[in-house]
This record gives structure tokens, sequence and C-alpha cells, in this order.
């Protein structure tokens, strides 16, 4: 007989767990007390938001599943923010949760909340667990649900006196079944001879490669597919690293905050060859405009998002990995489609990604001075906002798994925590956090994480003393009325001090060079505050409403 | 825009009647009914639910259906041969002496027994497919009705197919 909560830490450990997130509390005692001596290494966060954060940015980079871990009421509410953010990017998370005993449940006792019944619209599936002999089934079958189809958080509530009753030691494990979750994983053979065929006839294709060509690790096989076909390829924000920024075939992101050509070239296609991704509508602008002459294959592992926000002609449910090799193997003779290819390149040499060089200290130049620096070898976290739109159109990324960032909930505050976790995931990698002022200062107190751990995360503040992203808003659309837009000068370099870790301030463009290097070089953590132009927009961009041709700004060589 | 029957086996849990039902209102779904109960199979239920909507809307709705976990099978069956019954308690204003005769003569057209009788009122249990229990309740109306209870929807296929069976 052992108790739940040795039962719960023995079930990690055989899921492969080595690394949680976690802060404790009241009804977690007896599960903090078996964690004192067992071989799990716990990262104690400042707020358990962080800690949803860091098992998740732990997930991204890893590929691997990240646990976070809380007490019963205030800290699991405070897990929500993250599991919501989890489960927008489909990102394989597993939350425990501490809850009052189950004499209690339901009795408003101190520290109680239905933590299952918040969550159930952000988890793929949770878990009020009711007897410690039900806690090393429902810990394999949370971990197999989270990791497998298309992933996602899922969370197991247990009450306290699950942690400490006594169960039997379980056997070994059993086979999962579960009658009412069975993924599709391999594509319909038939869509996949009609999406041959479509691609064989098509004069002007595109790809449009989303997060799930990462999740699923099928990087190697778009850039294969793409090789063969010569078909270019346009990513999402989440589909950034799926194939190098470089590549000759790479229009590089599209949507809101995309690149003319790939903008240009959605709406010129003939044929849309969307993987693993969602027609998210800051993706597609005004829907009806979205490659509005092109037939669609959908190709994605959740059929409820096929044909959701656009008609397929062509729908092949499951695991992008394995229906690109399926293609591949069955590819017909390369096409040449050299007016497409012309065109293409024509709008990629006519509108680049550039910065005015003009001695401003300009945000985009601090990117791009750290993608020259790193060359593609760092995890690169962002915040959400300008921060996150410039690194994405300015970063050169060449791996999957080194852009990590909230794309579907845009949630700020996100990118230190998430940070942190990825260290954990790739400790072998430079690590660095993008920020703003608004957003590092989200979720700034895990400057204590970093400080007693010795994690050498790196924090770009790009700091324009506003919300940066909400402002340019109101500047375009709201006759630059900066409606509580506006924050006041913080001292992050002597924030950090008093943490113990150290920062650099720069004012001006001639210090970048030189600070970002003072960053990579330093052991542990390392605080960066500059002081960009303040009304640096992020640019082109494509008004709510609009067509993603309809695009201002960006147009300049 | 039509009325589909949906016919839904889902694990006998607690809290699957919550997965259920919260989906559809925060993606927006309008359930016109819900019936829930136990089924053939023990520790499954089955929930049936009429709900309106164009057929995109409905294919979405079956969908995000399939995608919970507790649930084992989604079954539209709007276009198959099947059999739809509702069950209404009907409380009507009907005094001795003044409209109780007609009320029971009402009663009996729509083959709805009496299960109750009260001074000033009679209960009515009837039950049919929802239209016949609305054509009910209208001509009722004028009587007054007190208070009306219906259960929702069920339904299941003519013939030896079940609905889960295909």
């Amino acid at each position: 007989m052992k108790t739940g909560a040795k039962l719960l830490v023995e079930g990690l450990i055989k899921q492969g767990v080595t690394t949680i997130f976690g802060y404790p509390g009241g009804v977690v005692l007896p599960l903090y007390d078996e964690l004192y001596d067992s071989p799990l290494r716990h990262i104690l966060v400042r707020h358990e938001q962080a800690a949803a954060h860091a098992a998740d940015g732990y997930a991204r980079a890893s590929g691997r599943i990240g646990v976070c871990l809380a007490t019963s009421g205030p800290g699991a509410c405070n897990l929500v923010t993250g599991i919501a953010t989890a489960y927008m990017d489909s990102v394989p998370v597993v939350a425990l949760t501490g809850q009052v005993p189950t004499s209690m449940l339901g009795n408003d006792a101190f520290q109680e909340s239905d933590i299952t019944g918040i969550t159930m619209p952000v988890t793929k599936h949770n878990y009020l667990v009711k007897r410690a002999e039900d806690l090393d089934g429902i810990v394999r079958e949370a971990f197999h649900i989270a990791g497998t189809g298309r992933q996602g958080p899922v969370l197991i509530d247990i009450p306290k006196d699950v942690l400490t009753n006594q169960a039997p030691d379980p056997g070994p494990p059993e086979d999962i079944v579960r009658r009412g979750y069975n993924p599709t994983l391999k594509g319909h053979l038939r869509q996949i001879e009609k999406a041959l065929s479509l691609i064989a006839d098509a004069q002007r294709p595109i790809i449009y490669a989303g997060g799930g060509v990462i999740a699923s690790d099928a990087s190697a096989e778009l850039i294969r597919f793409v090789e063969m076909t010569g078909i270019p390829v346009t990513t999402t924000l989440m589909g950034i690293g799926a194939l190098p920024c470089d590549h000759p075939l790479n229009l590089g992101m599209l949507g809101m905050h995309g690149t003319r050509s790939a903008n240009y070239a959605i709406t010129e296609c003939d044929l849309l060859i969307a993987i693993g991704a969602r027609f998210d509508d800051r993706v597609t602008g005004r829907i009806e405009s979205f490659a509005p002459n092109a037939g669609v294959i959908h190709i994605d592992i959740d059929p409820a998002e096929i044909g959701k926000n656009k008609k397929v002609d062509v729908p092949i449910v499951g695991d992008s990995r394995s229906i690109l090799t399926c293609l591949i193997d069955r590819l017909p003779q390369k096409k040449q489609r050299g007016a497409w290819d012309e065109k293409y390149n024509h709008w990629k040499v006519t509108y680049p990604m550039s910065v005015p060089d003009d001695g401003h200290l300009r945000p985009q130049m601090i990117i791009r001075t750290l993608s020259d620096l790193l060359d593609g070898e760092g995890i690169i976290v962002s915040e959400v906002g300008q921060n996150q739109m410039w690194t994405a159109q300015h970063f050169c990324f060449k791996h999957p798994r080194t852009w990590i960032t909230s794309g579907g909930l845009g949630t700020m505050g996100y990118g230190f925590p998430a940070a942190i976790g990825a260290h954990f995931a790739r400790p072998d990698l430079p690590v660095f956090d993008i920020a703003g002022d608004g957003s590092i200062q989200m979720n700034i107190q895990e400057l204590g994480t970093v400080a007693q751990y010795d994690i050498p995360v790196k924090i770009v503040i790009l700091n324009n003393m506003y919300l940066g992203m909400v402002r340019q808003w109101q500047e375009l659309f709201y006759d630059r009325r900066y409606s509580y837009t506006e924050l006041p000068e913080v001292d992050f370099v002597g924030i950090a001090r008093a943490y113990g870790i150290d920062g650099m301030r720069v004012d001006s463009a001639d210090g970048v060079r030189e600070a970002l290097t003072t960053a990579i070089d330093t052991d542990g953590a390392f605080v960066l505050d500059f002081r960009i132009a303040r009304e640096e927009n992020v640019f082109p961009m494509v008004p709510a409403g609009a067509a993603i041709n309809e695009m201002i700004g960006g147009q300049q060589k | 825009m039509k009325t589909h029957t949906l016919s839904i086996l889902v694990e006998n849990r607690a809290g699957v009647l919550s997965r259920v039902s919260g989906m559809f209102s925060r993606r927006g779904f309008n359930i016109e009914s819900l019936a829930v109960g136990t089924c053939e199979q023990p520790e499954m239920s089955r929930i049936t639910i009429t709900v309106r909507g164009d057929d995109p809307v409905i294919e979405q709705v079956k969908k995000q259906l399939n995608k919970l976990i507790d649930v084992i099978k989604v079954s539209d069956i709007t276009y198959r041969e099947h059999v739809r019954r509702e069950l209404a308690l009907i409380k009507v204003a009907a005094s001795p002496g003044t409209t109780r005769a007609e009320v029971m003569q009402i009663a009996d057209i729509f083959r709805a027994q009496i299960i109750d009788v009260g001074t000033k009122t009679l209960v009515l249990q009837v039950v049919g497919d929802p239209d016949k229990i609305d054509a009910l309740e209208t001509l009722l109306r004028q009587y007054g009705v007190k208070e009306l209870v219906r259960t929702g929807t069920i339904a299941v296929l003519r013939g030896a197919k079940t609905s889960a069976g295909d």
C-alpha cells in the first residue's frame, strides 16, 4: 500500500517527467512532502501563472509534456490564463491542482474553487480524482490525452484526502482504452490521391503552414515536400521555424503583420495547401477575400478545424508528418511554374522586411542584430504585442521549436516564464525573452525564480514607455487619442539588480551590438533595457476587416 | 435552417452533461431540447439533443461533440427513418360544470391521459411528436394553462438498426 501522493509522484516519473513548475499551499502539503526527497526537480515560481507558462514553454521547446502544480482555490485559479494559453496553441501540458478534502467538496471550504468546472472550456480534458486507487490510471490517461491527437492541456484536480489515503501498488500498466478518444493519424488515401491531382494541375500553388507542422515534428518532411515540388511556403506566427527563414521558397509570415509577398501570393494563388493551420482571423483578414480563387487542400489532425472558417475542397484529417510522408512517396514529376516563380520572387525582392538606417534606436534593428549574433542557434521567446511582431518579422529562425510565442490567446506576460521553461527543456541553448515594457511587468516577479535557480535567461526589453500595439491602433484608428496606454519610466536595470541580476540600459543605436554581446557572454541571467523610438509602428499591417492584400506601410526598400 | 436530432452516446460519469451543454453555450449553438438518461449499455448514457442550424453549423456541432473525450458516439438521425417522442404534463384550469368537459374532450382527441383531478384543475399527460404537443398546448391555452412541463425529445431509428450501430 502507498499514499496517493507517492502514487502520483511515481506516476509522473513513469511518464518520464523530470521537471515540474509549481507553488505550494495548504492542501498540497502531502504532495510537497513526497517531492522533498523524490528525484523530480521542482522549480518554485513566484506566481502560479508563471508555473503554467513555464510548463508550456518547456513543452514547446522540447516536444515533451510540461507539468505544473498549484494548490487549491487561488493557486488553481492563477493557473487558468496559462492553461488557456496552452489550449489555444495546442500545447501538451498536464496541470496538477490540490483540492479540499472530498468530504468538504462543494461546501465553500477554505481555498475551495471548482477548478474542473472553471477549466472545462480551456482544457482538452480534466479530472477530479475521488479515490487514491484511481490516481495511477488517471495520470497515465491524462498524459496520453495531452500528448496525442491535437495536443492540449489536461488538468487533474486532487483532493487532499486522496493524497493521504492508501491504495494498493498498481500492477503493470494496462493499455489505455478510451472508447470516446481515438484520434485519426493517417490520412485517407483517396483524399491524398485527390490532393496530388490538384497539386499536379496547379499553376500558382502555395503552402500555408501552421503550428501543426511544428507540433508533429514534420519540419524535415515539409522541407522535402517543398523542395521536391518547388511550391513556395508562407507560415503562420505559430509555424515560424518550420522551414529556415532564408530558404529560397520561404515567403515569410502571412496575415495581419505578414510580408507583402506572402499576402499577395495567397491572394493570387490557385491552390492553397494548408498544413496544420486553422484559418485564424489574424491570418485571413476578411475571410471572403482570403485565397478567393484557389482550390483548398486542408491537412489537419483536428477534423473540427476543417471547414470551420473556410470551405475546403480536399480535407485530409491526420498527423502532418505522416501525411506529408505519404504525399512525398507519391509525388508526380516536378512541374515548372516559371511565371509564378517569377511573380512571388519579384514581390519578395520588391517588398523585403526592412528598417530605415537613420541612427535612431529602432526595435527592428535590435532584433536583426540579435538574429545576426545567434545565427539561429538559440531559443527566442516573446511576449505579446509589438515586441512579438517585430521578432516574428525580423529574426531569422532556422530550426523548429526555437520560436516560442503565445499566438492564439495573445497572453501578455507569457514570454518570461515560458523562457524559464524553455531553458529547462534545452539547457544547451541560449534563451532570450523579447519583451515590451508593458508585458515584462506582467510577470516581472519571476526575476526571483531566475535568481534563485541561476537560470541564464536573457531579457530584451524594447522599452517605449507605451503599451505599444494598443497605442499603434490608437494612432492609426482612434485619432491619436492615447487613452491609458502611456507607461511611466521604470528603472528595469535597478529592478534586476535588486534581485541580484545584472543588466544594462541602452539609449543609442551604436550600443546595440555590444550590449547584446555582453548579454550572450554573461553566464547568468541578464536584463537589457533598450530605450527605443517611442512611436515606432509594426508594418506592414492589415487593418481590421480588410482583405490581406490591403496592407498599409512596409513599402520602403 | 433545419432542426436536427442528435443521438449522443456518452460515458455515464459526473460532469458529462455539463461538458456537453457547456460546449453548446460557449460556441453559441442553440439547444432546442435536451433529454438524458441511462441506456441499454451499462456505464453509458444517451443524450438526445435537438438543435437548429444550417448544414455547416450542424457539422461543427457534431465535430465539436466528437472532440469531447467522454462522448463515445454522435449520430445525426435527422435524415434517417426514425420515430420521435416527447412527453408533456399540462396543468389546465378546468372547473366542474364549466370547461372541464371540453378539456376532457380535447384530451381524448389527443389521446392524452388525465393523471390528476383537482377541484379547479386537471393534469394531462400527453406523448407524441413535439408538434403534437405544441398543438395541444395551443388549444388548451384558452382554458388557462397553469403549468407546462416537457421532457424534451427522444428518438429511435425504425427497424432493426440502432443509432450507435452505424
